[in-house]
């Protein structure tokens, strides 16, 4: 377990420095000179060529990206062009929002998905069954920016019983929850109902039924026990999809998160807040999913064998 | 004499036959018949646009604005009095436009690339990998985010962004199949009659890794409709007034309460369309990949 570990802690920097690497060349390619974009539109060109020492632009790459690197480690990722604020201060007031909707499309997803995944295998090929499967392959097919619009249409124009935009109220958190939640339940219930599947079939679920448990225990204590790495290991690499799920959420509902920042700062061409938040982002996702490996790992010792 | 007997029972004798046969194979294949019919009525309305289409998608009539469904506009009319039927209809034609070249894009890179990492040894598999992993690490709508700031917002560019956050999917794919195939028994009685390692690759690994291919291209063109949809409706890929149905929703968000057809067919359509290659692509998974 320790060498494993040791290997995937090892994997870790080479990710991130490469992310790192990859999201600082594409800032480099963007169209347009950053320092101007900096000074301003009025600005001389004595004032554009001093934005332009002053941000290091006039330095090689190789200085730039190590430059870019250490302050990164150090949590500065520069100053935004429109609000002027550090990004790490304007990421960091935008991330409880986005971490609070991506905990509560996950709750959500999880609760519903991982019973109706189960109801799915133990009524194999029964209606339950084809009815589980035909509202998650439908669930993995619905934009959900779509269902956000139609939930925006019914529920707070039509019977104004949820708020439209923002974050004000707890309230404010369940349609985009629900809207987030769509596709990792969809993807979670199929994954349970297949993990599900395996496990039931074999010799102890047998045994256990035979000394005359109850199907519930044998359901929820025997097998989904054993079902979980599947279920454990779809959670874990999923939060990429769920984020990029929240940059469309935000922007539907106005959420304050660090999704809808991304793509106001493309609009503005805020190159620096999208070099930290896409890095955020990705730093985040790649965390989750070492960790979704380790637990894995943890849950079982044959991967960690390999 | 028996076997030629036994033969000729395994051929049909009647219209009967053929029918029974091929009613077995469909209930047998039901993803591929329900996916594969969704799919051909997708393509049938983007090829039959014109013929079908009760108006002109880009025809403005600015006294018609905001209809409701009737039977000259059965879906409606949008903001600038345009059918929406009939922008749904072209817009099709815009999204198998996107899965044809961004799923053709990433195929081409990908598969290549996937079979060269698992063939060239170590050290470039190693190399290879790294980068497939490091994209793999940026949620796909981010990468295209970041690609498309770049880029600059067009359809175009929209499709090379969604092609470039898929090629890992198809490298690692095609270099795993390719790591299995590699040490299979006629791969290396290939290599010791000397054949040529381009033939190898091309003749051997190739050919016996499509069929999973196909499965990943059935079921990565439904998430390069969602994708591109996505990105149109958040303004970073098909400009107005192209009738892309991602675009067409975003135009639709501003109307909600007063014209909910502006949002309500184009999303459908995005359903049905990515429903259909998911079931499609389940269908074949069963078919040409039993093993998954």
């Amino acid at each position: 377990m320790k060498s494993y570990i040791f290997r995937k802690i090892l994997a870790l920097p080479l990710i991130l420095i490469g992310v790192s690497m990859l999201v600082f060349l594409a800032i480099r390619a963007l169209p347009g000179d950053p320092a101007r974009l900096m000074a301003g539109p009025e600005a001389t060109q004595e004032a554009v060529d001093n934005m332009r020492s002053r941000l290091g632009l006039d330095r090689t790459l190789v200085v730039q990206y190590a430059e870019f690197a250490s302050n990164a480690v150090q949590g500065d990722l520069g100053l935004s062009i429109k609000s002027k604020l550090p990004v790490v201060d304007e990421i960091a007031e935008r991330m409880p929002y986005t971490l609070g909707l991506a905990v509560c499309a996950y709750l959500l997803a999880i609760t519903i998905g991982v019973p109706a995944g189960m109801i799915g295998a133990i009524y194999r090929h029964g209606w339950q069954d084809q009815a589980v499967m035909l509202l998650a392959i439908v669930g993995a097919s619905i934009a959900n920016f779509w269902l956000a619009l139609m939930a925006m249409n019914t529920f707070s124009v039509g019977l104004g019983w949820l708020p439209l935009l923002g974050a004000s109220s707890w309230k404010s958190f369940i349609l985009p929850s629900v809207t987030l939640a769509v596709l990792p339940t969809a993807v979670i219930a199929r994954m349970t109902r297949s993990s599900m599947i395996e496990v039931l079939a074999q010799d102890y679920i047998r045994t256990a039924r035979a000394k005359g448990l109850a199907p519930g225990s044998v359901y929820w204590s025997h097998a989904l026990r054993n079902a979980l790495i599947p279920i454990v290991t779809i959670v874990g690499l999923n939060f990429g999809s769920l984020i990029g799920g929240a940059v469309v959420t935000e922007s539907v509902f106005n959420w304050p998160g660090i999704g809808r920042l991304l793509v106001d700062s493309v609009r503005y061409r805020d190159y620096p807040v999208i070099q930290g938040v896409t890095l955020v982002a990705v730093t985040g996702v790649v965390m989750m999913n070492f960790l979704a490996e380790l637990v894995i790992a943890a849950l079982n010792p044959k991967i960690r064998l390999d | 004499m028996a076997f030629q007997t036994d033969m000729e029972n395994l051929q049909p004798r009647s219209w009967r036959q053929v029918l029974s046969r091929l009613s077995y194979w469909a209930m047998a294949h039901r993803g591929i018949v329900i996916g594969g019919g969704l799919i051909s009525l997708i393509v049938l309305a983007a090829i039959l646009a014109p013929f079908i289409a009760p108006a002109d998608p880009y025809e403005q009539d600015l006294l018609s604005t905001m209809m409701p469904p009737s039977w000259d506009h059965p879906f409606g009319t949008d903001d600038n009095g345009r059918d929406i039927l009939a922008r749904v209809l072209y817009g099709a034609r815009i999204s198998l436009l996107e899965v044809v070249l961004s799923v053709g894009l990433s195929v081409l890179v990908g598969v290549p690339l996937g079979i060269f990492a698992g063939t060239a040894g170590r050290m470039v598999d190693q190399a290879i990998m790294w980068i497939m992993d490091i994209l793999f690490a940026f949620p796909g709508i981010v990468l295209a985010i970041l690609i498309v700031s770049v880029l600059g917002s067009s359809l175009m560019n929209l499709m090379i962004a969604i092609a470039i956050f898929s090629v890992p999917v198809y490298a690692r794919l095609s270099r795993n199949l390719t790591l299995g195939i590699k040490s299979m028994d006629y791969v290396e009685a290939a290599v010791s009659l000397g054949i040529s390692r381009q033939r190898i690759m091309s003749h051997y690994i190739l050919r016996n890794a499509v069929g999973p291919i196909i499965v990943q291209s059935t079921l990565t063109a439904g998430t390069v409709i969602l994708s591109a949809a996505s990105l149109s409706f958040l303004g970073l890929g098909a400009q107005p007034p192209l009738p892309e149905w991602g675009a067409m929703m975003s135009d639709g968000r501003n109307y909600l309460g007063l014209n909910i057809y502006m949002s309500l067919f184009p999303g459908l359509a995005i359903m049905i369309t990515v429903l259909g290659f998911n079931i499609l692509g389940d269908g074949l998974r069963d078919l040409l990949d039993p093993r998954q």
